[in-house]
């Protein structure tokens, strides 16, 4: 399939499934809970465009994600601020914040990938796991965000789109799965895609190959934190309530890691598949056990998939079909052979 | 204007803080700086050892430090666990690299979560004679909680720095982070001196941990903020170098000491992280790299 009728199939799917949900389901729960499945489908997509095409592990979602979810807090308050020096705008927009959002963590992700790509991956990953410790320090020192106290978000009376906020929210949320889903399927099919693929088997040989590996992974980065500030933009207005402890919470970082190992890293399908096994499996958990349990199941989830199963549940998928396929040409042979 | 004494007193407050660091540290000098194991659930050992301390000193009224001690084995035969599973898992099928590492992120965070399902998120702490007094020189303040793991952490790497450098094992250690084929040439087996290794560096959390629970008290998610200090200061240190990288906890120690001084104790994470970030882009061999 190419890209654009790709993209208008996608967009269809997401739009059907958004008009069908909203008809039959009138419990606000389910678009809590959905809302949070889709945002882990963006969060390990992005994942995926840098640790699963290029081969270079990012800890720091949390970090990129809260980096959305602030700057969309800041833009909350930007009004307010500018009305004291009598310089009047209208409240911004979510889709606006989005954007924003998008733009401020790619050019952190693009700033990261400089400082730390040219050396191994292991130090990438490490500098991204500190740089969650960072980003979070200066948020709980900037107190016009609130500071480690947090920060209250008061949702607008009126959602577009009809409905109440949360289904507007889930609507914006759909929509970004979708783009995200698209890009990473479009960089497979393409040039970029090869350049990655060609960096994640080989750095050395397609450098010398005259693939230009920095350019490229800096793209990677770049896209891949600025997917992850879309998906963290509405948060403030999820939750109303923004504190660093919970938008920098390691839980980002741990499923948007496990989604796509479990899952499959090698295509698009596989962070989907892990996103809606692993967001559904929590929810339910949250719901019926405990949230601190639902974690412990996620983590040990990663450990045995990457023992067991590395290549996710694509691989295994994969490897019944070759199987399968094998059989059926030993018995063919034989046939022959009988004959 | 500066006060002097303030100064002195974060400069010597960092000295200690670094002498702890170093013993936090070097274990990740001995796994990543020598084994090529990025073991970043190294935080998780050291708080697994803190609750040692804590539930042990809890129902048996002995002093953390001696607890620290005896788990030294318990460390070592966990950490020879956890090798072998690495090794059958992701060395023998050369992808060491991104499944080794998301393994020991699941590590790290399954190690965290169960810590707040077993005690709670509730800080925790030790008793001992030593934590709460201080030793007065003139206008220096010596708090002993401090200064007594700084010693016995100085003193342990001193050990473990003659233990490579003199004993047979210790020779092979040093060995196999040069070049593994060579020595496997030589009639020993790499892996089972990467095991013996990898023991230690995990043995050494035990002590860590009983210093981190003495300093301060202790909560499961304090383990994250060590990950950037104690990469920063391996990294700094030039990654193999004991001397490196106790010269290197003293730097980060004291300017995160000066920090929390003069700018507020919010700011002192970021500060090593910074120190990372600068080396990784501009000297990544270090300080006492080759």
């Amino acid at each position: 399939m190419r890209t654009g009728t790709f993209l208008i199939a996608a967009a269809l799917v997401g739009l059907a499934i958004v008009v069908l949900t909203r008809i039959f389901f009138t419990n606000e729960y389910f678009f809590f809970a959905a809302y949070v499945v889709l945002q882990y489908i963006v969060l390990s997509t992005a994942w995926n465009i840098l640790g699963g095409y290029t081969g270079y592990i990012n800890f720091g979602t949390g970090a990129f994600f809260a980096i959305g979810a602030y700057s969309s807090a800041v833009l909350h308050k930007l009004p307010a601020l500018l009305k004291t020096f009598d310089i009047l705008i209208p409240a911004v927009p979510l889709p606006v914040m989005i954007v924003v959002g998008g733009i401020v963590s790619g050019i952190v992700g693009l700033g990261t990938g400089y400082l730390t790509l040219r050396l191994r991956g292991v130090f990438f990953a490490i500098a991204t796991l500190a740089l969650s410790v960072v980003v979070q320090t200066l948020i709980v020192n900037w107190d016009y965000v609130g500071g480690s106290r947090g920060i209250y978000i008061i949702r607008p009376a009126q959602a577009p789109l009809g409905g109440g906020y949360i289904q507007y929210l889930y609507t914006l949320m759909m929509a970004l799965s979708v783009i995200s889903v698209c890009i990473a399927r479009w960089i497979e099919r393409s040039r970029l895609g090869l350049g990655f693929a060609a960096i994640r088997d080989d750095e050395l040989a397609a450098e010398a190959g005259g693939v230009p590996t920095l350019r490229l992974k800096l793209i990677a980065t770049t896209l891949s934190g600025a997917l992850m500030g879309m998906a963290g933009a509405p948060l403030p207005y999820y939750v109303t309530y923004l504190d660093p402890g919970s938008s920098f919470n390691l839980a980002y970082a741990v499923n948007s890691v496990a989604m796509p190992v479990i899952g499959g890293m090698t295509s698009w399908v596989g962070p989907i598949i892990g996103a809606v096994i692993l967001g559904t499996i929590q929810q339910l958990a949250t719901v019926t056990i405990s949230s601190a349990l639902n974690l412990l199941i996620v983590g040990v989830l990663l450990i045995l998939f990457v023992i067991i199963a590395p290549n996710g549940i694509m691989g295994l998928i994969s490897a019944r079909q070759r199987r399968r396929a094998a059989i059926i040409e030993a018995a063919v042979q034989q046939r022959q052979a009988a004959a | 204007m500066v006060s002097l004494d303030l100064l002195i007193n974060a400069i010597v407050a960092g000295i200690l803080l670094g002498g702890f660091y170093a013993a936090v540290t070097v274990g990740i000098t001995i796994s990543f700086g020598m084994l090529d194991i990025a073991n970043i659930a190294q935080p998780a050992f050291i708080l697994l050892g803190s609750y040692a301390a804590y539930i042990i000193t809890y129902y048996v009224p002995v002093d953390p430090l001696v607890v620290g001690f005896l788990m030294l084995p318990v460390f070592y035969v966990i950490g020879m666990a956890v090798y072998r599973l690495y090794y059958y898992s992701f060395e023998l099928r050369g992808e060491q690299s991104i499944q080794g590492l998301a393994f020991f992120f699941g590590l790290l965070f399954v190690a965290e979560v169960s810590l707040v399902l077993v005690f709670g998120v509730d800080y925790r702490f030790v008793e001992a004679p030593y934590i709460g007094p201080s030793l007065h020189l003139g206008i220096i303040d010596l708090p002993l909680r401090m200064l007594i793991p700084c010693l016995v952490s100085l003193v342990m790497i001193a050990v473990l720095q003659l233990y490579l450098s003199r004993s047979f094992i210790g020779r092979a250690i040093l060995a196999v982070s040069q070049d593994g084929l060579a020595l496997q040439l030589m009639a020993a087996s790499p892996t089972r001196i990467k095991q013996i290794a990898f023991g230690i560096s995990v043995a050494t959390c035990s002590l860590a941990g009983t210093f981190l629970i003495i300093i301060q008290p202790v909560e499961p998610s304090i383990g994250r903020d060590y990950i950037g200090r104690i990469f920063a200061i391996c990294v700094l240190g030039g990654m193999t170098s004991f001397p490196g990288m106790v010269a290197a906890a003293l730097l980060i120690g004291i300017v995160e000491s000066i920090t929390a001084t003069f700018y507020g104790p919010s700011w002192a994470p970021a500060v090593a992280f910074g120190f990372l970030l600068i080396t990784l882009a501009v000297r990544p061999a270090g300080l006492a790299g080759r």
